[in-house]
C-alpha cells in the first residue's frame, strides 16, 4: 500500500483492509518502534477534532515520526484566504504524508489529486472517515475473533451518523446481520439499506433496544443530537429510550461488547463503564494501532 | 413546381443546426453551450410543431461547429436532439449524440458543502443513471439529478 492515499474506505480492497487490521495487531503487541524516524507527518486539521488528531499524532510519535501541522484553520494561512490547493502543495514540500480533516465534503479527494504525497482522510465533512471505520472493524475483530457472520446492532442517530454509514457498508462484506435501533426520525438512510439488500443480507429495524440486546455480538451506540429533531417535543420524548444502563446488559451474551465512537454525552450510563461489556475506551486505544499500521504501510516501511 | 415547406426558423449558410430539442430544454441547451455569450448569429425557436414529439425546440448557430464532448453534453438535457452540420446550405454531416459516462465543467454539484462549491475546483461527475440523468460527484459522491442542474 506504499504511497496509496486513503480517502474512502473503498479505496482499499477487503484484503488490503484485513492486512491493515493484521498489522495493527502487530503494533498493539509492540507499539514503540523507531521505524518512522526519518519521516515527517503533516497533520492538517482545518476544523478541530481533538480526539482524532491526538490519536494520529500519538501513532506517529510512538513510531518516532516528526509531526508538523495545525489544529484549526484559524491558526493557519487559511485564515488569510489561502486556497486548499495552495496549502496542500506547500505542505507537501515539508512532509512525506498528509493527514487531513476538513469541513467540506470531497476535500480529501481533491487534496489527493493535487498533492504529490499521499493523503489520509481524517474526516471530510459528512462524507467519509475511513480510519474510524478501520478501527471499528479492528475492535470487532479483536473482541469477536472474526468479522464474519456476526449480529451487529446500531443504536441512536442512524440517519446523520457518517460513522454508522461507513461501518455498515464495510460490514456488508462480511455476511453481517444488522439490527437497527433508532427513533423513526433518525432511521438509516435508504441508500445504505439498499446496499445491505444488494448484498443479500438482512436487517431488522426497531425503535426500542431492550429486545435486541440478548441477540447481538456488538452493540454500537451513537449520540442523538437535539438539533437533528425538527420537533423539540419529539426529542424530549425519545431521548431517554436510547440510553444504555447497566441492568439492561444482564440479558447480553457473554461475548457481547459495547462500542461507541466517542465522545459520549449521556447515551451510555457511567455505570456501564465497569461492566465486562464496555469496550469504548479500548476501542479509542485501538485507533492508535490502526493509524500506526496505516502510516507505516503508506510510507512503505513495513 | 416543387412545393416548399415554410421554415419557421430561417436556414443558415454555414454552421450547426440542433433539432428535436425537448421544448422545455431549449434555454438550458443555449446556456450549456454558452450561446448566450456567443457573438455569432444565432436563430432559435421553441414550441414548434413536431410530428414525432408534439412540441420541439430548434437552434441554428451560424459559423460554428461543436466538438464531440460538447455534443455529448447536449444529450444530458436533450437526449432526443439531433445535430446537423451545414456548409453552403448543404448538410455535410450528422452527429449522433450519446450520453457520456463522465462529464466535467458542466453543472455545479448540488451539495452546498461540496468542496467544488467552495474552492476553484472543476466539477467532475460520473453519469450513474442515463435514463433519468443522474450525476455522481467525483469529490463528495452526492448525486445531482437533472432537475437540480445549475450550469457553470
Amino acid at each position: 500500500m506504499k504511497n496509496r492515499s486513503l480517502v474512502s474506505i473503498s479505496d482499499y480492497t477487503i484484503d488490503e483492509q484485513l492486512k491493515i487490521l493484521k498489522l495493527a495487531a502487530e503494533f498493539e503487541k509492540n507499539p514503540r518502534q523507531k521505524i518512522l524516524e526519518k519521516y515527517v507527518v503533516a497533520s492538517l486539521f482545518f476544523e478541530p477534532s481533538t480526539r482524532t488528531r491526538l490519536s494520529f499524532e500519538s501513532a506517529a510519535s510512538q513510531l518516532s515520526a516528526k509531526i508538523i501541522g495545525f489544529s484549526e484553520a484559524g491558526s493557519s494561512s487559511v485564515s488569510k484566504g489561502e486556497t486548499l490547493k495552495d496549502t496542500i502543495l506547500t505542505v507537501s514540500n515539508y512532509s512525506d504524508i498528509i493527514v487531513m480533516r476538513h469541513p467540506r465534503e470531497g476535500s480529501a479527494k481533491y487534496a489527493d489529486e493535487v498533492a504529490p504525497v499521499p493523503i489520509i482522510n481524517a474526516g471530510d465533512g459528512a462524507h467519509q472517515h475511513p480510519t474510524q471505520t478501520l478501527l471499528d472493524m479492528y475492535s470487532i475483530m479483536k473482541t469477536q475473533g472474526r468479522l464474519d457472520n456476526l449480529n451487529i446492532t446500531f443504536v441512536g442517530d442512524l440517519k446523520y451518523g457518517r460513522t454508522v454509514h461507513s461501518l455498515v457498508m464495510a460490514l456488508c462484506q462480511f455476511n453481517t446481520t444488522f439490527h437497527l435501533v433508532s427513533p423513526t426520525e433518525l432511521k438509516l438512510p435508504s441508500y445504505v439499506k439498499q446496499h445491505i439488500k444488494d448484498k443479500n443480507l438482512t436487517y431488522h429495524q426497531y425503535t426500542e433496544m431492550n429486545e435486541v440486546i440478548p441477540l447481538v455480538d456488538i452493540l454500537y451506540m451513537t449520540r442523538i443530537q437535539k438539533e437533528r429533531f425538527s420537533d423539540p417535543i419529539e426529542y424530549e420524548r425519545v431521548k431517554d429510550a436510547y440510553i444504555l444502563r447497566l441492568p439492561m446488559l444482564e440479558s447480553a451474551k457473554e461475548n457481547m461488547k459495547v462500542l461507541h465512537p466517542l465522545p459520549r454525552v449521556n447515551e451510555i450510563d457511567e455505570d456501564v463503564d465497569s461492566s465486562p461489556q464496555a469496550y469504548y475506551f479500548q476501542q479509542a486505544r485501538n485507533g492508535v494501532y490502526v493509524r500506526m499500521a496505516l502510516l507505516a504501510s503508506i510510507l512503505g516501511v513495513v | 413546381m416543387e412545393e416548399r415547406k415554410e421554415l419557421k426558423v430561417t436556414a443558415i449558410k454555414n454552421g450547426t443546426v440542433i433539432d428535436h430539442i425537448p421544448a422545455q430544454s431549449v434555454f438550458q441547451v443555449i446556456h450549456m453551450l454558452g450561446l448566450n455569450e456567443c457573438e455569432n448569429q444565432i436563430l432559435f425557436g421553441t414550441n414548434l410543431e413536431s410530428k414525432k414529439y408534439g412540441k420541439k425546440g430548434l437552434i441554428k448557430v451560424n459559423n460554428r461547429y461543436f466538438d464531440h464532448d460538447t455534443v455529448n453534453k447536449i444529450a444530458l438535457v436533450a437526449p432526443t436532439a439531433t445535430l446537423i452540420e451545414i456548409k453552403n446550405y448543404k448538410v455535410i454531416g450528422k452527429k449522433n449524440i450519446v450520453i457520456p459516462d463522465h462529464v466535467s465543467k458542466f453543472v455545479k454539484c448540488v451539495n452546498p458543502n461540496c468542496i467544488t462549491n467552495h474552492e476553484d475546483v472543476i466539477t467532475k461527475f460520473k453519469v450513474i443513471d442515463k435514463k433519468d440523468v443522474k450525476l455522481q460527484c467525483r469529490y463528495c459522491e452526492k448525486t445531482t439529478a437533472k432537475d437540480n442542474f445549475t450550469f457553470i
